[in-house]
């Protein structure tokens, strides 16, 4: 006995020592071929070795390996980490940290796919979890919350104890807290710390809430004692008849109907010269004559009989389907219940918010984009079709700015007044060149100005491809401005909405409280009299078509900032445009207002309902307003009066 | 009457004499005939530009002679293509279907068959019903009245609601403007059940002829476009002269001096609106045979807008300039983009037309309506009739 | 004395290409079908460029059946009744031998009517969506099994993805792939609820809902994983606002189809990296071969020109057809036909692609990831795939096969063992 024991515990000492002279490299080889082209779901016997081998350069490794700085050399299949300063490009040993030269080509790139590397990410979290950088800490921390794990529960509430930084403090004890909620050991502790949860509405708390009650569809002639049900399905409600004799037939306790498809089969199988079942083949074009002819082969026995439906409803009458928690302790699922009933109806008020902010920031976009109509259409009466080519314009603008200017934040600042002095000045050469010739012939104006915006799409096309092109907008407008775990909207659609809010001022702001805005005003009210006080109706035209134009302008650079810049993006929302401004009432800059915020709302409700179809809301949005125009012909915000006189 | 009617129209007579010599000298010189100067696909394209006359000539009547910028017409167009459309697909599509399962052991029951059919029709959206729209799709006859019913009543509906709640100018063309883009949007879902983006196809093989040969076919098309182009031509003619023609025209000019001699100027529109509603929906109908292929992007608002561009460029208010303008742009613009037009090498930039094109293009039409506002058929007057 | 020598040289040359010329009885013609102007110039003048190029190359090495080869190139300028009608003048009026072209689905089933009834031949060189065989066109692009599938099984195996959001641009091609995928991961164990489709327009700018509700799929725990079949520009906007939303690769991996090199040259690709593509062929493949065309394309287009997977199967199907012409001796549609069958080319990724009897290649799947560069870092690669043309997860096509060699037909019911049709649904 004594013997046999010295003898296992020397062998576990060789064995030992046989580990610790490996090598990270020799480890390596032996799964040479795993590391080459590593497997989510194989890789784990690399990374269990690796970790077992408590070599220290494992964990620097394992970093390299996730981040693809490891490399094979091509002729005897050595590791290396790949070192590029500038153009020189040297391998690390990965045991010793000798550098030696390396020739291009002489090695090839290891590719860990997404997967692997997240499994590697999981390998690494029991190092970093206390590493003094806070950046590992963060990392290992992020590894955790993406693939929740029992193992993991141990490490980190050991971590928790001294972590300095408040912030990943508050991660961990939270994360800390779901695994305890899946994976703690006492239903004390689990309920404890689910409670905890509620009140939180991140997606991953809901995803473990929604992991404790997972469930199970079972069906039996009666719910068996001890089971922690979670809900009995009501046949006609919850589930069809069919879908529930389905479940019968899977469980066994029903047999299977018989399928057209086999009823046809099984006919031809059983075809004895012109007759199957003593039916005539050629008589078996409809499905009363094949029913028959089968019955007749059943009644032989020659195949089985079809499922009555009378028998079917009876089946499905005399079973029960219920929905079982994976989960047996009841205690637990109650609680996990209430979190996340809790959480979602909270979830479902922010859901309706976070809905009315995308409405809002997409009326914002269709204001935006209207706002320049507003006044060329809207106050001027003039139908430019080419004003879609004008937002077009402002965007490649600020296109062209940023290949000249490299700082996102400069470019923009200079590409704004630059988008709204091209389009200006493009607006003005347009009321100068064609649209003075035809103010008594609006009709006219539309054919022209649509000539102009096909020659201007396609001299886009020529000039810059057909391709989209980036506006890229500066860093401090990335990301998202995040009021809860489901609220959010982006920081350039709220630039955006701001820019929009500014030219609702700006515009009225210049239409009722300066000299210019009078004389518009008057002009466009009665062209005669204003000329005939003293102001020059062809200047004050002039000018205000170049403003609405320069705004569209404008509107270009922020639309091409959020979306794209092609040579169509104009075409995408000339028709909306017009429609923006007749919906809200023409001659009216809160008319377009209004209008912009009922296409919004109202295409955001509508895709909402049928959130898997966007064209459809489209289409229907569209539809919603010809009716609209077809009730209230002068849109929401009517004017009244002489100046609605057409 | 018809004595007046003759001499109100002396170009009429003129049309339809050109038109004619046209139509024999083509058929005489296409495939068909073994002489083959024209080949089939140039007969086609004739064909097609002649359906394209009759659309236009409709355009003509209801902007040129009733004053109503419609922005509409080529949604109704397409109506009546994809009408013929169903029928074309699913005759074709039965034949084979039948056939394939004539070698059956057993027969196959109606149900078996519709399946197939479904599926050989919609299996390239993936799926295989057969949505509600299809219920006649095997009736030639109920197709062909629907060519004329759905755009007909179409026209009719959203005339009504728009000329009653007095809707008129510009606010009109674009409210037509949001009917074709909201068509358009709709039949590209694939959920429209008319095979979405895909569109119809296959439509240049007649069921039943499918021994005779295209040559044939396109004749037979092209022959048949004339004669609806004739018919099309001297039915409008007939409604825009007499005294119906002076009501709608004093409505172009003046509607409210027309209402306020009593006539119903709402009826005499939505009649007009109609009309040529439904002969746009017989062009379409005789149109998408010839192009083998109706698709959503067919009635894309940009086709109206063309439409009542080759009215502007050939001449309003007279119907031999929409046909001029038809004609012209739609072969001038195959011409460029085709690659017909060589070149022109300026030393630093060789200008390719078909970059170039769409900007010469619309660069006309700006030409036109400032200086030109009675189009190519206004120049044709001046050197015909001599100005008094 | 020199002009002597030069004269005679002269004359010496013309002999010789007068004999060249006698010899080649029947210029060799190739048509080109690729939309110049419209929406679909950008991506289908690149395909007319490599055609150019590959018919130099021929020329330069000797040309074919001692001829030289001439391209005839027509514009259907993105208008889908333009392709039958210009595939019928090329037929009839140009007398070509061939003709390679097309991108959209839509416009090969307009030429389609045109080339079976004049028994034309055809390559067609994108991705797409399956379920058709013609006797008179070649698919050398992917079938679903080539791109789709192998793709969701990277999801489903390598990311272990167990929830899906299918998310496309409202055309044949996504809703064709979508259905068979759908079907697929019913019949992997994924549950119907844990698939979301949406299909949104052309050219879709406002992604920000819709990203909202994918972030949301993730709340019952599972790993979310995004397919997308989104189309051309549509895609920058999908990808800023899943930036803006501050969802990684590592959170939510989207594997897109119709994401190329080309699609990606001038982006800025920060927002980018980490999300995949599967095609069969990426830019960044290491082979001799690769390496080669890169260079040839470069050198004639440009240093910052890229190669995509339609231009490698242009390149393969070229060169098959070039070699089923040596084959046969002759340009005879019907012969080349037949020749081609079992073509087998080395393709551009290494390893060999043939030419099945259901008229696609076999080929093999690489999926790539994103980098910073607008490249792809290729992190799976498998054998060579069989295209399959129809289906296998679809129950109305599972039961079709085509097989033009041995059966003769390109729709055949193998339930009841009959020819469906022998012409193809348009």
């Amino acid at each position: 006995m004594l013997r046999l024991l010295s003898l296992a515990v020397s062998f576990w000492l060789f064995l030992c020592t046989a580990l610790q002279a490996q090598s990270l490299q020799d480890i390596l080889q032996t799964h040479a071929d795993e590391v080459q082209k590593p497997s989510r779901n194989s890789v784990g016997v690399v990374l269990d070795d690796l970790v077992a081998s408590g070599l220290p350069q494992v964990v620097p490794f394992l970093e390299g390996w996730r981040d693809r700085e490891i490399v094979q050399r091509s002729p005897d299949g050595q590791f290396f980490r790949l070192i590029e300063e500038g153009d020189v490009a040297r391998l690390e040993d990965l045991d010793s940290g000798e550098m030696i030269e390396a020739d291009a080509g002489a090695f090839k790139d290891l590719r860990p796919n997404g997967g692997v590397r997240r499994a590697i990410g999981n390998a690494l979290v029991q190092f970093q979890l206390s590493d003094p950088d806070i950046a590992k800490r963060r990392a290992a921390v992020d590894a955790i919350a993406r693939s929740m794990d029992v193992s993991q529960l141990g490490p980190l509430q050991a971590s928790v104890e001294g972590e300095t930084d408040a912030e990943l403090l508050k991660k961990k004890q939270r994360l800390a807290g779901m695994l305890v909620a899946t994976f703690g050991e006492t239903p004390e502790a689990r309920i404890e710390a689910i409670d905890a949860l509620s009140g939180d509405l991140s997606v991953d708390v809901r995803a473990v809430l929604n992991t404790v009650l997972a469930t199970t569809t079972k069906v039996g002639v009666a719910i068996p004692e001890g089971v922690n049900l979670a809900e009995t399905l009501e046949v006609g409600a919850d589930l069809s008849a069919d879908e529930a004799y389905a479940r019968l037939v899977e469980a066994e306790l029903a047999p299977a109907p018989v399928t057209p498809a086999q009823i046809r089969a099984a006919l031809v199988a059983n075809i004895e010269g012109d007759t199957v079942g003593g039916v005539a083949v050629s008589a078996l074009g409809s499905d009363v004559a094949r029913a028959q002819a089968y019955d007749r082969l059943a009644a032989t026995g020659s195949v089985a009989a079809r499922v009555p439906d009378a028998n079917k409803a009876e089946a499905v009458a005399d079973h029960v389907f219920y929905l079982e928690y994976a989960e047996p302790d009841p205690a637990i699922t109650d609680a996990a219940r209430e979190a996340l009933n809790d959480i979602e109806s909270r979830v479902a008020l922010s859901q309706t918010v976070d809905l009315g902010l995308d409405a809002l920031s997409l009326a914002s976009i269709y204001f935006l984009a209207a706002i320049g109509l507003a006044i060329t259409f809207g106050v001027m009466g003039v139908i430019n079709m080419a004003h879609g080519e004008f937002i077009m314009m402002g965007a490649y603008t600020g296109f062209v700015v940023q290949q000249f200017v490299p700082d996102y934040t400069l470019s923009i600042i200079i590409a704004l007044p630059l988008a709204f002095a091209v389009t200006f000045g493009a607006g003005v050469a347009m009321e100068r060149l064609v649209i003075r010739h035809l103010y008594h012939r609006p009709l006219e104006t539309l054919l022209a100005t649509f000539g102009i915006s096909i020659a201007l799409q396609q001299l886009a096309k020529n000039i810059f491809g057909t391709q989209a092109r980036p506006l890229t907008s500066p860093e401090w407008l990335d990301g998202a401005l995040v009021f809860n775990d489901v609220i959010a909207i982006s920081y350039i659609r709220i630039a955006i909405f701001v820019l929009a809010v500014l030219f609702l001022i700006l515009i009225l702001f210049v239409l009722k409280r300066t000299r210019l805005g009078l004389e518009v005003r008057a002009v466009t009210q009665n062209p005669g009299m204003a000329a005939s006080m003293g102001i020059n109706p062809d200047r004050i035209n002039m000018l205000t078509f170049g403003l609405g134009s320069g705004i569209a302008g404008i509107a270009g650079v922020a639309i091409g900032l959020y979306a794209k810049v092609t040579s169509e993006m104009g075409a995408d929302y000339i028709v909306q445009s017009f429609m923006t401004v007749v919906v809200g009432g023409v001659g009216n800059v809160w008319g377009t207002l209004a209008g912009a915020s009922l296409i919004g709302f109202l295409q955001k409700g509508i895709e909402w309902l049928n959130p898997s179809n966007t064209l459809a809301a489209q289409t229907y949005m569209i539809l919603f307003i010809i009716l609209f125009i077809q009730f209230r012909p002068k849109g929401i915000v009517a004017l009244k009066g002489r100046a609605a006189a057409d | 009457m018809r004595n007046s009617f003759l001499a109100q129209n002396p170009s009429m007579l003129w049309f339809i004499a050109l038109l004619a010599v046209f139509t024999i000298a083509v058929t005489l010189l296409s495939e068909v005939t073994g002489v083959g100067l024209i080949s089939t696909s140039f007969v086609k394209t004739l064909g097609k530009t002649l359906c394209l006359c009759l659309v236009a000539i409709a355009m003509d009547v209801v902007w040129g002679y009733c004053g109503i910028l419609s922005l509409g017409h080529f949604a109704f167009f397409g109506i009546g293509g994809y009408a013929i459309g169903m029928w074309l697909m699913y005759a074709r599509t039965e034949g084979i279907v039948l056939d394939s399962l004539a070698g059956q052991p057993i027969p196959p029951t109606p149900a078996e068959i519709s399946d197939a059919i479904g599926n050989q029709i919609f299996g390239v959206v993936g799926s295989s019903e057969f949505p509600m729209i299809w219920a006649f799709a095997d009736n030639l006859f109920v197709q062909l009245v629907m060519v004329v019913l759905v755009p007909g009543l179409l026209a009719l509906v959203f005339g009504w609601l728009a000329f009653r709640s007095r809707v008129t100018g510009v606010y009109l063309s674009i409210l037509t403007q949001a009917m074709t883009l909201a068509l358009a949007l709709y039949l590209f879902q694939n959920d429209s059940g008319l095979r979405g983006n895909n569109g119809l196809s296959g439509l240049q093989n007649i069921p039943g002829f499918e021994e005779t040969s295209q040559a044939t076919i396109s004749i037979l098309f092209f022959l048949a476009s004339a004669v609806a182009l004739a018919a099309g031509y001297v039915f409008f003619a007939w409604i825009v002269s007499g005294k119906m023609g002076s009501v709608v025209k004093g409505i172009r000019d003046n509607e409210a001096r027309v209402r306020f001699l009593g006539y119903h100027v709402e009826s005499y529109k939505l009649f007009i609106f109609t009309t040529t509603a439904v002969v746009a929906g017989i062009a379409g109908a005789l149109y998408y045979p010839q192009a083998g292929i109706i698709n959503p992007g067919e009635i894309a608002p940009i086709a109206s807008i063309y439409l009542a561009v080759w009215v502007a460029i050939g001449g309003r208010g007279r119907l031999y300039g929409a046909v001029i303008g038809a004609t012209f742009v739609s072969l001038l613009s195959s011409w460029f983009t085709g690659g017909g037009a060589p070149d022109i090498n300026l030393g630093f930039y060789t200008v390719q037309w078909t970059d170039w094109w769409l900007v010469l293009l619309g660069l006309s039409f700006v030409v036109v309506t400032l200086f030109f506002p009675k189009g190519i058929g206004g120049a044709f007057d001046y050197l015909v009739r001599k100005p008094s | 004395m020199k002009m002597k020598t030069s004269a005679l040289a002269m004359a010496v040359m013309l002999g010789t290409t007068a004999i060249a010329a006698a010899e080649c009885a029947d210029p060799i013609k190739v048509g080109v079908l690729h939309s110049l102007s419209g929406t679909m110039a950008i991506s289908e003048t690149t395909l007319k460029d490599t055609m150019e190029l590959l018919i130099e190359n021929q020329n330069a090495a000797g040309g074919l059946l001692d001829c030289q080869i001439e391209a005839v190139v027509v514009d259907p300028a993105s208008d889908w009744p333009l392709f039958a009608e210009k595939a019928r003048e090329l037929l009839t009026v140009n007398e070509v031998d061939v003709i390679f072209g097309s991108w959209t689905s839509v416009s090969r089933k307009s030429a389609l009517p045109v080339l079976e009834e004049l028994n034309g031949l055809m390559f067609y060189p994108v991705q797409y969506e399956g379920e058709e065989s013609s006797r008179n066109v070649f698919y050398t692009g992917a079938a679903p099994n080539q791109q789709a599938i192998p793709a969701t099984d990277y999801f489903l195996e390598e990311l272990g993805v167990e929830k899906f959001a299918l998310l496309g641009t409202d055309y044949v091609y996504p809703r064709t792939t979508n259905n068979i995928l759908e079907s697929y991961l019913i019949d992997k164990g994924i549950a119907k609820e844990d698939i979301f489709v949406n299909y949104t327009p052309f050219g879709h700018s406002d992604w920000a809902t819709i990203v909202a509700d994918v972030v949301a799929l993730g709340a019952d725990g599972k790993q979310v994983g995004v397919i997308s079949t989104i189309n051309g520009d549509a895609n920058i906007g999908f990808y800023k606002e899943l930036a803006a939303a501050g969802v990684s690769a590592d959170d939510i991996p989207v594997v897109a189809f119709s994401v190329g090199e080309e699609e990606l040259s001038g982006l800025d690709t920060s927002d980018l990296v980490g999300h995949l593509a599967a095609w069969n062929y990426f830019q960044s493949a290491e082979s001799e071969a690769n390496d080669a065309w890169v260079a040839a394309w470069k050198a004639k287009m440009g240093e910052d020109r890229v190669t995509n997977d339609p231009m490698e199967a242009h390149y393969i199907g070229f060169n098959m057809w070039v070699n089923a012409v040596k084959d046969a001796g002759t340009t005879d549609v019907d012969a080349v036909r037949e020749a081609m069958y079992g073509q087998e080319f080395p393709n551009l990724t290494g390893g060999t692609a043939v030419m099945l009897p259901n008229h696609h290649l076999a080929k093999p799947v690489l999926i790539g990831e994103i980098t910073a560069e607008g490249q792809f870092d290729i992190v799976s690669q498998t054998a060579e795939v069989p295209g399959d043309a129809w289906t296998d997860f679809l129950p109305d096509s599972a039961i079709l096969t085509s097989d033009w060699k041995g059966l003769g037909c390109g729709m055949y019911n193998t339930q009841t063992e009959t020819c469906v049709q022998l012409t193809s649904n348009y």
